[in-house]
């Protein structure tokens, strides 16, 4: 099988970045999956064998003094210098601020095709890489490939849910001089506190969303507990960001983040077509309005038309009921 | 200094959007199109660097599409930029995101520019790759997905957005940046502006014109589907007990 090159991020805390596992697997069902990582001399050699657990066969470890004090140009150098080595049939990176960057650099230097915010890739029956994309807020799925040429595959974060089988890889190390004069300087790095035991928004498995319905800043934390009882990512409608409720990290929307969880719950959230594009994929709709004309219930599987005070305090206190008894049942059981 | 501000018409987030089944591109009689909210919020960090220096800044909005997409440049005069310059040939109807990025670096390169600003992401593709090409094409640096902007004489420098936190990133002039919808929040066009703006100068360059070939795109779409339309399921008003009922349904479903 053709050699597939997979782009890892490291984040701003020093670590891998979340998308790698996904990256990796995207990689695998196309070929080989070889993770391409830029790192300061001396500093990648940690990260290999947890590349190998996400399923990389192969790492090639650039090592460069820019990584890390310039954006995306050591990252870019990493894949031009795989590449030259390695003949692959594709190149998957996340669709990040800084992995697209890189992979778009690499695309226009190789004269290679660019195939963005893919959702899942497969090979067609001549063997070309193609990849399927969620368009329209998934009002449509598109499959595109490049013939002919190499193919570029940036791939939305939290999308692929497949992950590869651990491997143990093998190393390969290149040091580079990389041509950094026309890449931006990072002057700081500003890690975020790690945030508390909450799921990410992307990728998340349940997401409970509020909207303006909640009607202040402090009685948004109702949102929260819900997320915290059903383990869930939280976030918010534009309206509830636009009134200060939360920060606009927590957007899901036409113009936030696109998530596609297997629960999604909307509390106090009216259902405007920009929100309903950033969440009408997810598996199963819950909805809470006191307005029974609010369209969110046109795409909710269970909907609700009540106060969301008096409804979700019942429901957390359901959960928290049926939790209880889960525990006494194992207990007895043992 | 003169700021070139990317536009790009797409179709009304408020609308019903539509792809064409036959050739996979956008069904331009299916919606209302419009100038994208990005580039406006774009603009608007060009314009703020404006009125600090009148006389010495020149705001260039350059958009790339069919004739239509003249509403969206005429709309960025009326908020204020001095000129605009169209990219419109026939030979470029439905190019994808890697000619898209070649003919724009070309067009900015001949109008010339000190900075180039862009939207982060379109709200119809949101691939969030053609602000890096249009840098790589001209050999400059990119400051991406920029949430603050800064400007001055020299050099440009802003804050991004990345996983687990955020970076302060600084280049010196020339150079490409692309915002988010954090950057600024747009202006309205005011009376004067929309009336001066139909005197301002609006060029439209063709692919010839840019010393570039009507070459085709690389990327083919295999196919094309629209997902059936979501269908609304059980709907139940709260008569006291719903909050319980949903926790039955939530454990039916095993999501719990």
């Amino acid at each position: 099988m053709a050699n597939v090159l997979a782009l890892i991020e490291i984040s701003a805390e020093g670590g891998i970045a979340n998308s790698a596992p996904a990256v990796i697997a995207a990689a695998a069902k196309l070929g080989t999956p070889v993770a391409v990582l830029a790192a300061r001399p001396g500093e990648g050699t940690r990260f290999v064998a947890r590349l190998g657990e996400f399923g990389a066969q192969q790492v090639f470890l650039v090592e460069s003094d820019r990584a890390g004090a310039v954006l995306a140009a050591a990252q870019t150098a990493a894949l031009e210098s795989a590449a030259r080595e390695l003949s692959p049939s594709a190149v998957v990176a996340a669709n990040s601020v800084e992995s697209r960057e890189a992979a778009a650099r690499f695309a226009v230097r190789c004269g290679a095709g660019l195939l963005a915010d893919a959702v899942d890739v497969m090979v067609t029956a001549d063997g070309t890489p193609a990849t399927s994309h969620s368009v329209f807020g998934g009002a449509y799925n598109v499959q595109a490939t490049v013939p002919g040429r190499l193919s570029v595959i940036t791939l939305r974060q939290g999308a692929l849910e497949d992950r590869a089988p651990a491997a143990t890889p093998e190393v390969t190390t290149v040091s580079l001089d990389v041509e950094a004069g026309n890449a931006a300087v990072i002057e700081q790095v500003h890690p975020t506190a790690a945030d508390s035991s909450r799921p990410p928004l992307r990728g998340a498995a349940a997401v409970v969303s509020g909207g303006r319905g909640l009607g202040s800043k402090e009685n948004f934390v109702l949102v929260e507990q819900l997320a915290d009882a059903l383990g869930a990512a939280v976030g918010a409608s534009r309206a509830a960001v636009d009134a200060g409720y939360v920060p606009q990290s927590y957007q899901v929307g036409q113009t936030g983040v696109a998530v596609s969880p297997q629960l999604y719950v909307a509390l106090g959230i009216s259902g405007a077509i920009q929100h309903r594009a950033g969440m009408q994929t997810s598996k199963t709709i819950v909805a809470i309005n006191k307005d029974e004309d609010a369209p969110i219930f046109d795409v909710a599987d269970f909907g609700i038309v009540g106060d969301v005070f008096t409804v979700v305090p019942q429901l957390i206190e359901a959960l928290g009921d049926r939790a209880k008894n889960a525990g006494a049942l194992s207990a007895q059981a043992n | 200094m003169k700021i070139l501000v990317m536009v790009k018409q797409v179709p009304d987030t408020e609308e019903e959007r539509r792809l064409d089944l036959a050739t996979g591109c956008l069904d331009r009689d299916g919606s209302e199109r419009v100038a994208d909210e990005i580039n406006e919020r774009a603009l608007e960090v060009a314009l703020r660097y404006k009125d600090g220096d009148k006389k010495g800044t020149e705001v260039v909005a350059l958009a790339m599409g069919p004739a239509d997409a003249a509403q969206a440049l005429r709309k960025a005069l009326s908020m204020g930029a001095d000129s605009a310059v169209h990219v419109l040939d026939d030979a470029l109807e439905g190019v994808d995101i890697v000619r898209t990025a070649e003919v724009l670096a070309a067009a900015a390169k001949r109008t010339g520019f000190d900075l180039v600003v862009a939207g982060n992401e379109s709200t119809d593709g949101r691939g969030g790759v053609v602000p890096a090409m249009v840098a790589e094409h001209l050999g400059l640096p990119l400051l991406p997905s920029l949430n603050s902007v800064e400007i001055d004489e020299a050099s440009v420098a802003g804050e991004a957005g990345v996983e687990n936190g955020s970076l302060t990133v600084r280049a010196s002039l020339p150079a490409v940046v692309s915002v988010t919808e954090r950057a600024a929040e747009a202006r309205f066009p005011s009376f004067k502006g929309i009336m001066t703006a139909k005197r301002k100068p609006l060029t439209s360059l063709s692919l010839s014109d840019l010393g570039l070939d009507a070459a085709a795109s690389a990327s083919v779409v295999l196919s094309i589907s629209e997902r059936p339309a979501r269908t609304a399921g059980r709907k139940i008003h709260d008569d006291g007990n719903a909050g319980n009922e949903l926790a039955e349904f939530l454990a039916a479903g095993r999501l719990i």
